[in-house]
């Protein structure tokens, strides 16, 4: 899976990290980073970090 | 035919009922039925970068899952009466869809106010026609602005309204604070002083006794009797369940819809409400059913409801744990963001400084019992993720019984 977050739309809400640890956190200094080829096994926690992204900046491609 | 589920709401809450009853198992029909005639948006941007003008339409609009991509979509058409003993409901245009399931996802309409004077030049701010209305009257030259409501909504288009540069707002409230209501007067009166500082006027503990101008608002009266100029009024003084179809079935209307902790309605395993619309037990605080109109709540009852649903359509077990959510919600304004995770208005009378300052980045603690139980952070990204290591000590508490705890 791939997933590919609109970096324009993104404020750093984290909401995402909270839904989806092992592929979204906040760095040092707050700002979003990523793993944008997360293992498919990690589909459900990945959908559940885009649907509470408040931005609904997170775009999920098979 | 295939079994149905008919969802009445095609906003975020019957967007994600939609998504859910399919994560779920649901592999029937599912129509969905909305008023307005767009695609579900995304609602929060609407009081600011809509208002702003940074965002167009497309960046609003929801990216449905796939997985609802053959879902029926009756768009700009309106559920106007409801026979649940029939399992049918009536559209405005004459149609009646019978149903195995029904998802109320209805939804809220901003409150109005109901005093004399003309209507043009007042604005609610709801949906994006609203906001798109409301943009052109803002960045009229000269515009003068009185918004109604010193809640999330009015205390959001003030800031953003100075943001523009409109030189004159003033916020109205019969309340002491801004958004006292849900952050209580600590952080109510920190809010307030950084609203002032940044160019927002306030008239507190002031109700509104009407409008004035002949065909168009030129003025805001006071119920002393003082008139506040305007040529751009806002109302945002809270918003009225959209209940109405569903009269004559014998359900508890009284404020929104009232379920049991699954969603379900009027003891009918084949109903449930969704949204900001469904008054729901949540059982981490008290259980006492309550109305929650924050932006989480949507995806949250939906992925619970749809489960319920699903299993009582297709004969599956019930034995999910109770519903409870803990609730989280945001509000941008100017430069600083308020974020909440919890239940702070459950601890309004408990309030204490976490960390930070009032006149910095600041998170206060929100205490029922002596126990913590909701925080706010006022400030910027410093003050968020302070309030965010808190979570996990709101998340980690055990969910009390409904009767463990007042």
């Amino acid at each position: 899976m791939k997933v590919v977050v609109d970096m324009n739309k993104c404020q750093d809400h984290g909401q995402c990290v909270f839904a989806a640890p092992d592929v979204f956190r906040l760095d040092d200094n707050g700002r979003l980073a990523y793993v944008s080829d997360p293992d498919d096994a990690l589909l459900d926690e990945v959908e559940e970090a885009a649907d509470v992204c408040p931005l609904q900046a997170i775009r999920i491609e098979a | 035919m295939s079994a149905r589920i008919v969802v009445a709401g095609a906003s975020m809450a019957g967007l994600r009922a939609a998504e859910q009853l399919r994560a779920a198992g649901w592999t029937g029909t599912i129509t969905l039925i909305g008023d307005e005639p767009h695609m579900p948006y995304n609602r929060p941007p609407l009081s600011k970068e809509v208002l702003a003008g940074k965002a167009p339409f497309e960046s609003l609009a929801f990216r449905p899952r796939a997985s609802v991509s053959d879902v029926e979509w009756r768009l700009g058409t309106k559920a106007v009466a409801a026979r649940l003993s029939d399992r049918i409901v009536e559209l405005d245009d004459g149609e009646a869809l019978s149903y195995d399931g029904l998802v109320i996802a209805t939804g809220m309409r901003p409150r109005r106010l109901n005093c004399p004077g003309p209507r043009a030049g007042r604005h609610t701010v709801r949906t994006l026609d609203d906001a798109q209305g409301l943009r052109e009257a803002l960045t009229r030259p000269g515009a003068r602005v009185v918004v109604v409501g010193g809640g999330f909504i009015g205390c959001e288009v003030a800031a953003t309204a100075v943001g523009l540069g409109v030189a004159e707002v003033t916020v109205v409230d019969p309340l002491p604070l801004p958004m006292v209501g849900p952050l209580g007067e600590l952080l109510g009166r920190a809010l307030l002083k950084r609203h002032e500082e940044r160019g927002v006027r306030f008239v507190l503990g002031a109700g509104v006794a009407g409008f004035e101008g002949e065909e168009h608002v030129t003025g805001v009266v006071l119920a002393d009797g003082t008139v506040l100029p305007a040529d751009v009024v806002v109302e945002s003084v809270g918003s009225l369940s959209n209940v109405e179809w569903l009269d004559g079935n014998g359900l508890d209307l009284s404020d929104g819809v009232l379920t049991d902790e699954l969603l379900r309605v009027g003891g009918r395993p084949e109903v449930v409400a969704v949204g900001d619309i469904a008054r729901f037990p949540n059982a981490r605080y008290d259980g006492v059913p309550r109305r929650v109109e924050h932006w989480c709540i949507p995806t949250d009852t939906a992925k619970h409801a749809a489960k319920a649903l699903v299993a009582h359509l297709t004969g599956g077990g019930t034995e999910f744990g109770p519903f409870a959510p803990l609730p989280t919600f945001w509000s941008d304004q100017h430069e600083f963001r308020l974020q909440s995770f919890g239940a702070p208005a459950l601890g309004r009378d408990d309030v204490r400084v976490l960390d930070g300052d009032l006149d910095g980045d600041v998170v206060a603690g929100y205490h029922s019992a002596g126990r913590l139980v909701g925080v706010v952070a006022l400030g910027g990204h410093a003050a968020a993720s302070a309030a965010a290591r808190y979570r996990a000590e709101l998340l980690k508490q055990p969910v009390p019984t409904a009767q463990g705890t007042h």
